[in-house]
């Protein structure tokens, strides 16, 4: 991936032989409230279309708003676990445009007065800590979502038509920006991916939001520019959206810095741009034009009152929090006995969560480790999605190992188990039933089919016979091919050397 | 016509009480009423005879259980086309709505409902509550039951001509400007325009959410206070709602009655008085404060020197909180959809353009353009902000003049109803209207507008305007009861006796 170049793209090397990039984060964060962040309604995920709306969230005339206390009080703990100020007094302000996504066409969201502001998260990246300062953290409410029908590329140009649903319209969200994070160089990708990685386990830490990229409860907007390396001035930035998994974070950062440093390059300017990630290929495509002149003509909310949330209650959410997530891995890799390394390639993969819930299962924290970083990683990779993508969770995974720790399927079987819950199939119980992968241990079956080697290789059992006991791996191997692999390879070993004692 | 639409709301109220009448009879005696005059008063932009007169069924079921739900159990009411009423279509003047019909109420339409108040229909209004005139309704202008000819004031020239043309006992207004009071001025009724924050304002289609208020639009200070008990009060669902009891207004003007205004100390507002007040308006306000003077009150002249500045405030703040609520007409989800002529297949922004190009009036662009104007940025600290700076200072001066006063007095409107068309192409003189009730809006604070007598210059009717601090509704209900008993006494009857009678034969 690293020396790939397409026609307008430089080589990440060449691009930062030349370039230092500057990255700047926006995440929209969906906040996990039983209503949405001014009426009543639900929130659930999924619902028939427009089935989730009231006259709130329709924008109707003359229904007004009331605050989601819940959305204020996560957006709240979400600022105090980023170290970020909490503002003592702070309101609500109208950003005005024009969509038909947007119920009154206007966003009721926060401008000049976010409820957190100022903090920073420390980001682990390959044994490094990195510093991501944060800009703030604001309250605001979702759009609807619009389909566009017709045409062929989803998008509105060239479509027959557009449905809207409005169920998502007023789903409270908390948009956590960054400071421009500079001096990453060939990090930027990764640190990119490590920020969004570690604020996606703080969530979740919280229990503030589902935070499942895949249904666009956390989006990430990535912007970056290009600068002369060494050179102090922050270029032209590009605002890429729709980057909605951990490995297209990364994969993004890494494609605007090798196409702007083409742009630069050939002595063009970077156009200030909403760019469109495009997961299947791997490549952004202009979107809107956004120039600095685009006027929100902002102005505070008249239909709400400030929010001047009591500092008491402030310090209560602030001991309330649980521990950060750096401490949090401190204190697990010392439970679980994980070197650096395993530690390190552990959160790299994303799997810290889920390890975590899989050792919670009841699976060791080493088989845990193996199964999400080896075989569970492979898969994803496969598919092409993130590791919390796969349809397998960590109660499956302890199943597994627990099939394995009783010798009923072995780690071949295993490996069988999980193309079956992937597949859909059902629990790994039910997979193992519905697909015959227990192992025979059914001891007639196994000794009259050790018996059966013997016979076969009279000169092999004659060495074993003679004491090399190193080659009973034949027998053992003929045994298990017999068997179809659903053999407890021990219990073979055992036999053989028992036979021929 | 009928007796029965000649008495006040109190005067139905005790009738349907003591079983004298019925709602259905009430109800049915001001229907009549509209099918007689409204073809020349145009007070109402739709009447629900069906909804009415089903309501005053349940209404006159309940009476005769002994279940009334209200004190105005069974007493018609009109209201504003500007806030939501399920199953009854709402425009807001505006042909942008033409149609709409809400799948909600209001909370003051709810509250009118469960208070048992038949709703007789919606009362028409300048597009958006623009106007001081009702000229800019879309849906043409409603006429002063004074004098056919002339305006009933704005914007809720419709609430205000239904009750002083006894089409409805009852109206409710919404004040953003002094659309309840100045209308009451120049119609000869009462019109209240609460506290900010007395009176819910969910469902109503707001025009400037932070002045916008709906309050009682009645004939007597009594019903106007029975009115805004049934309509007042903390709602939830209005997060600038207020959040404690109203005070007994009702009781307020049953004291005020009396006329005992001993020991009341009543500001004039210099600001609002002398220069651009007509004569007649002026000579008749004299009076009515030396009325309270013969009664016992102290007056003092108080200067506000903000208020000055009041109007262009008011159309900063206004415009630019209009410009973003009217953001919402667009054509995708209710109301009026234009498509482009000459387009195919038009793209969601021309139908959006195309819409609010044909569905808005000339007013509601003009403040559309203002308020976009004054939130643009580079300009928003100049004028938003900047207005909102000398709003706190209007405030102050209220502040600091309810220290020298219980209450403040002035002319309500600066002259009595003037002609029709005769101010629609001079926009300025039309504000104009409302630059005694403006600043009551910018700081929050109550005011009520009663009559005050007949101009002599043109023989038509002047208000007086009452305000008291926020909160203090029930002093505007004291005092203004006070007047209303002083001048009425003087007057030896309802000053509403004296208009014109709109029918012909049945009289």
């Amino acid at each position: 991936m690293t020396t790939t170049t397409t026609p307008g793209v430089l080589s990440f090397e060449d691009a930062l032989a030349r370039f230092d990039p500057t990255l700047g984060l926006e995440v929209h964060v969906e906040l996990n409230t039983a209503s949405k962040m001014f009426c009543s309604c639900a929130t659930g995920f999924g619902a028939e279309p427009n089935t989730q709306v009231c006259p709130v969230c329709l924008g109707l005339p003359g229904a007004m708003p009331v605050v989601n206390a819940t959305a204020v009080e996560s957006a709240i703990r979400i600022g105090l676990a980023l170290n970020c100020s909490i503002a003592s007094w702070c309101r609500f302000a109208r950003k005005n445009y024009f969509y038909p996504d947007m119920p009154k066409n206007f966003q009721t969201s926060q401008y000049d007065e976010p409820i957190a502001y100022d903090g920073f998260m420390d980001v682990d990246v390959d044994g490094e800590t990195v510093r991501v300062e944060i800009e703030r953290a604001h309250m605001e409410e979702d759009t609807g979502k619009s389909l566009h029908v017709g045409g062929a590329t989803g998008r509105i140009h060239g479509a027959d038509y557009s449905l809207v649903d409005y169920n998502r319209a007023g789903i409270p969200l908390i948009e956590i920006v960054t400071k421009p994070v500079r001096g990453t160089r060939e990090q930027a990708p990764t640190v990119a991916r490590a920020y969004v990685a570690q604020l996606r386990d703080l969530l979740l830490g919280l229990g503030v939001s589902d935070v499942r990229m895949e249904q666009g409860s956390l989006r990430c907007d990535v912007n970056l520019s290009l600068a002369p390396a060494g050179s102090d001035v922050l270029g032209t930035r590009t605002e890429t959206k729709n980057v909605n998994s951990l490995r297209s974070v990364e994969r993004a950062v890494r494609y605007e810095i090798g196409r702007q440093a083409a742009v630069l390059s050939a002595g063009a300017k970077v156009v200030q741009e909403t760019r469109h990630w495009h997961e299947d290929t791997g490549i952004t495509t202009s979107g809107r034009e956004k120039s600095d002149a685009e006027d929100y003509r902002y102005f505070p909310e008249p239909d709400l009152v400030p929010i001047a949330p009591e500092r008491e209650w402030v310090e209560r959410l602030r001991a309330a929090l649980p521990e950060p997530p750096r401490e949090h891995r401190a204190r697990l890799q010392r439970k679980w006995g994980f070197s650096d390394l395993e530690m390190r390639d552990t959160v790299g993969a994303g799997a810290l969560g889920l390890v975590e819930e899989t050792i919670a299962a009841g699976a060791s924290p080493a088989s845990a480790r193996k199964w999400w970083l080896s075989e569970m990683a492979r898969r994803a990779n496969e598919q092409g999605v993130d590791l919390a993508e796969l349809a397998v969770t960590p109660a499956d995974v302890a199943r597994v190992q627990a099939l394995v720790d009783e010798g009923k399927v072995n780690d071949k079987l295993a490996r069988q188990v999980f193309d079956g819950v992937l597949a859909g199939e059902g629990t790994p119980d039910e997979v193992v039933e519905k697909r015959g992968l227990a192992v025979v241990s059914d001891e007639g079956a196994l000794s009259a089919a050790v018996d059966r080697a013997i016979e076969a290789n009279p000169d092999v059992a004659a060495k074993i016979r003679d004491g090399k006991v190193a080659a009973a791996g034949a027998l053992i191997g003929a045994v298990m091919k017999e068997m179809r692999g659903q053999a407890d390879a021990g219990r073979v070993r055992e036999l053989v050397l028992e036979k021929l004692s | 016509m009928s007796d029965l639409t000649r008495r006040t709301a109190a005067e139905l109220a005790d009738a349907l009480a003591a079983g004298e009448t019925t709602s259905v009879e009430v109800t049915q005696a001001s229907l009549d009423r509209i099918a007689e005059v409204d073809s020349a008063v145009h007070a109402f932009l739709h009447v629900d005879a069906d909804g009415a007169l089903a309501a005053a069924r349940a209404a006159d079921q309940r009476r005769a259980s002994g279940t009334a739900a209200s004190a105005l159990d069974g007493v018609p009411v009109a209201v504003k086309d500007v806030l939501a009423t399920e199953g009854l279509p709402t425009t807001c003047g505006s042909r942008i709505l033409e149609g709409w019909v809400p799948p909600y109420d209001a909370t003051v339409v709810a509250r009118l409902r469960a208070a048992g108040l038949p709703i007789l229909g919606k009362t028409n209004m300048d597009e958006f509550a623009m106007g001081s005139s009702t000229e800019h309704s879309a849906y043409g202008p409603t006429h002063n039951p004074w004098d056919l000819g002339r305006i009933p004031g704005g914007s809720g020239g419709g609430s205000a001509a239904a009750v002083a043309a006894f089409e409805a006992p009852l109206a409710v207004g919404t004040d953003t400007g002094g659309s309840i009071r100045q209308p009451g001025a120049v119609t000869g009724t009462v019109g209240v325009k609460p506290t900010y924050g007395g009176v819910s304002r969910y469902g109503l289609v707001a025009l400037a959410n932070s002045l916008d208020q709906a309050g009682p639009v009645t004939r007597t200070v009594l019903d106007a206070a029975l009115l805004h008990e049934v309509i007042g009060g903390h709602d939830p669902r209005d997060s600038t709602s207020i959040d404690r009891p109203l005070p007994a207004l009702v009781e307020a003007a049953r004291q005020g009655a009396t006329g005992d205004v001993k020991g009341l100390r009543v500001g004039v507002v210099k600001e609002l008085t002398g220069e651009g007040y007509q004569a007649g308006v002026q000579q008749r306000f004299d009076e009515a404060v030396r009325l309270l003077v013969d009664a016992g009150a102290e007056v003092v002249e108080v200067s506000c020197p903000t208020f000055v500045h009041a109007l262009a405030t008011y159309y900063l703040i206004l415009p630019a909180e209009a410009s973003s609520n009217l953001a919402k007409f667009d054509a995708m989800r209710y109301g009026l959809r234009v498509l482009p002529e000459g387009v195919e297949a038009p793209s969601a922004e021309e139908v959006m353009r195309a819409t609010r190009d044909r569905g808005f009036g000339d007013e509601v662009k003009r403040r559309i353009i203002i308020g976009t104007y004054a939130l643009s940025s580079g300009y928003y600290d100049a004028y938003y902000g900047q207005a909102q700076k000398v709003r706190t200072l209007v405030s102050r001066d209220f502040a600091a003049a309810f220290e020298q006063a219980d209450v403040l007095l002035s002319p309500t409107a600066p002259t009595t109803a003037f002609k029709l068309g005769e101010k629609l192409d001079d926009p300025v003189a039309m504000y104009l209207n409302d630059l005694a009730t403006i600043p009551a809006n910018l700081a929050g604070v109550p005011g009520i507008s009663v009559p005050s007598g007949l101009a002599d210059e043109d023989g038509l009717p002047t208000g007086v305007q009452v305000l008291a601090p926020a909160l203090a509704d029930d002093r505007v209900y004291r005092v203004g009861a006070a007047l209303e008993t002083l001048l009425t006494d003087r007057w030896g009857g309802p000053l509403l006796d004296r208009a014109p009678a709109l029918e012909g034969a049945s009289a």
